[in-house]
């Protein structure tokens, strides 16, 4: 299976105000097409800024990211948001709804950058909400759903625009067990029945479990990659 | 237009401070709507297509300085000059000092030379018959409500009759129904009576009016009728009558000037109440700018749409202040029986003012936009 992620040499350094601080340090990373990576490490390790540097939101100090095949970190900003809108989903820890705009109008919010007219953008985002189960809530705007219903909706903005590569923060991070396990569980769907690669950063065991694979970033190294546990999966699997 | 619920949905974002706004907005291009009719009413004054015939022949040291009547068919013999005509200010008013009436005393063919007063040829005729005749505007028979038949005396604040008394006696021998708001808010009588009843005139006008057959020849015709009283105690000055106007109108009050400056302050101050508003309202959307570049939105979109944000919020108040403006004039008009004549606020009132609320836009959004524009995603995200 072909490399979805190939990054080497990865380096990023911030400066906080006097202080250079190096965030990551010579990251080489390999995610295969269809993979579904969970990032683990503590605060501070730098988990969401490799997440950021993979989505093109970040440019890097050093090495280089490829990314389907394209040099990312050769892009300019122009570029890097047009080829964002083109290849990846976003999904944040506080899902970062437009609170005055509908499930409708939010999950339309990506295909706006399309040539798709009105009525096609409005029958995709339909196909969206229904793909997370929020058919019957498209007119309702974000303050009138629960968390894991916003956190769905934001799914469905992520994938209205058939990216192949989606990257997730803390995407539990904000629910209640149950909402997270359906949040989780509609992840590992869109991984397997539809094929996207998902890198998620993850605080919780729980939801690492769900991905394919797990890596341990500590202090800006990568300290350990490896399968998921067979058992668990096993496990988690329905009847 | 695809970004058009966006905007819509952050203008109102915040219903009540949307609304505040709007009401500031409102207010000042309610303002600016009834002042700039009455700015363009002083600047239009004498800018008629018959005024651009007409040249105005007034004392070089001051127009309240009369001219000897001698120099009439001197300057009807100026080359380029079809008739001159003439006219002495009065100064009228009706029952209270404070009812000033712009009243004049005309010669016999003033109104050949104005045809825009539009008297009706029995009026005309009356008047020529009628030594105490007075012809009145529409909107000042409106005003006091006066027919034509009434006897109405009028108090002069300059010149006594004959009989030593500043009242004066007139008969409203005819309406003028102008189009031109000044001749509407006008009155006229007859220079010869006036001329006989006052011992103060004497035979003196207050200044000529000469109709030129070739307006290019303007200049010309004005320096030749002005050579007449060259060096003599009665200097003239001849310009156009938009020219005349003007400065006459300067020497009562610098109208441009005051309502250039009242609205300068007004403006200035919506910069600032809606600079403010959109700072406020973009620093508060600062993540959901970020995630609509994190979804790929190009930064000049970004830019756009603050931008247009400004400008659909000074458009929308501006529009409606202007709207209100152009039905309170009508409307305060009729009801006060003509007591109160606002100006109607004009094309070039609705074409100034829209220039002026894109502009406001413009420069209030600006520093939103660019701000908005040059955000940096993941430390927006971060909420840093």
């Amino acid at each position: 299976m072909s490399n979805m992620i190939e990054i080497r040499y990865l380096s990023k350094v911030y400066q906080r105000g006097k202080q250079q601080v190096e965030v990551l340090h010579d990251v080489d990373l390999d995610v295969a097409s269809g993979d579904f990576l969970a990032l683990m490490g503590p605060s501070g390790s730098g988990k969401t800024t490799l997440l950021n540097l993979i989505g093109g939101l970040d440019a890097p100090t050093g090495g280089h990211i490829t990314v389907g095949g394209e040099r990312i970190d050769q892009l300019g900003a122009g570029a890097l948001a047009r080829w964002r809108a083109a290849y990846v989903g976003f999904i944040f820890q506080f899902y970062n709804l437009m609170p005055a705009l509908s499930a409708q109008k939010n999950v339309e919010l990506p295909l706006l950058l399309t040539k798709l007219n009105g009525a096609q953008r409005r029958k995709n985002a339909a196909i969206a909400l229904q793909l997370v189960g929020l058919a019957d809530r498209a007119s309702h705007k974000p303050g009138e759903l629960s968390g894991g219903q916003q956190q769905r909706v934001a799914i469905a903005r992520a994938i209205v625009s058939d990216p192949e590569l989606l990257v997730c923060d803390e995407p539990t991070g904000d629910l209640d067990r149950q909402s997270a396990e359906d949040v989780l569980a509609l992840l590992e769907k869109l991984n397997k029945e539809h094929g996207k690669t998902i890198v998620m950063v993850t605080h919780d065991p729980r939801a690492a479990e769900h991905a394919t694979h797990t890596l341990h970033l500590d202090k800006g190294t990568l300290v350990e990659q490896a399968a998921a546990e067979p058992a668990a999966r096993a496990q988690r699997a329905p009847a | 237009m695809k970004y058009l619920h966006l905007i819509k949905a952050a203008l109102f974002r915040r219903k009540g401070r949307t609304i505040l706004t709007l009401i500031s907005i409102t207010a000042a291009f309610l303002l600016f709507g009834m002042l700039d009719g009455v700015r363009q009413s002083f600047a239009n004054a004498g800018q008629t297509a018959a005024g651009a015939t007409r040249l105005q022949t007034g004392s070089r040291l001051s127009f309240i300085q009369p001219l000897p009547k001698a120099l009439a068919p001197r300057i009807a013999a100026v080359d380029g000059v079809e008739e001159v005509t003439w006219a002495n200010w009065f100064g009228g008013a009706y029952q209270e000092p404070s009812n000033q009436i712009f009243s004049f005393a005309i010669a016999p063919n003033y109104l050949d030379l104005y045809p825009e007063a539009n008297v009706d040829p029995a009026a005309r005729e009356r008047f020529a018959e009628t030594r105490t005749g007075l012809l009145v505007g529409k909107a000042l028979a409106d005003r006091f409500k006066w027919q034509v038949g009434d006897q109405i005396p009028l108090l002069s604040t300059i010149f006594p009759n004959s009989d030593g008394s500043k009242v004066w006696t007139f008969d409203i021998v005819g309406i003028m129904d102008s189009e031109d708001g000044f001749i509407a808010g006008s009155a006229f009588l007859h220079w010869e009576y006036f001329d006989e009843s006052t011992p103060y005139n004497q035979g003196q006008v207050g200044w000529y009016v000469s109709r030129i057959g070739d307006v290019g020849a303007g200049d010309r015709i004005a320096r030749d009728i002005d050579a007449i009283s060259q060096n003599s105690a009665h200097e003239t000055k001849t310009q156009t009558e938009a020219a005349a106007t003007a400065n006459w109108m300067k020497q009562i009050a610098d109208i441009a000037l005051i309502v250039t400056s009242i609205m300068g302050a007004v403006f200035f101050t919506l910069l600032l109440l809606t600079g403010n508003t959109m700072a406020q309202a973009v620093r508060e959307r600062t993540s959901e700018l970020a995630v609509l570049k994190t979804i790929g939105f190009p930064d000049r979109s970004v830019l756009f749409m603050v931008l247009a944000e400004s400008v659909a919020l000074i458009l929308i108040g501006g529009v409606i202040g202007l709207g209100i403006a152009a039905l309170l004039g009508p409307g305060v008009n009729a009801a006060s029986g003509g007591v109160i004549n606002m100006p109607p606020v004009s094309w070039s009132s609705w074409l100034l003012g829209l220039g002026i609320m894109v502009a406001i836009g413009l420069i209030v959004g600006a520093l939103p936009a660019l701000r908005a524009m040059r955000l940096n995603v993941v430390d927006a995200l971060a909420g840093r």
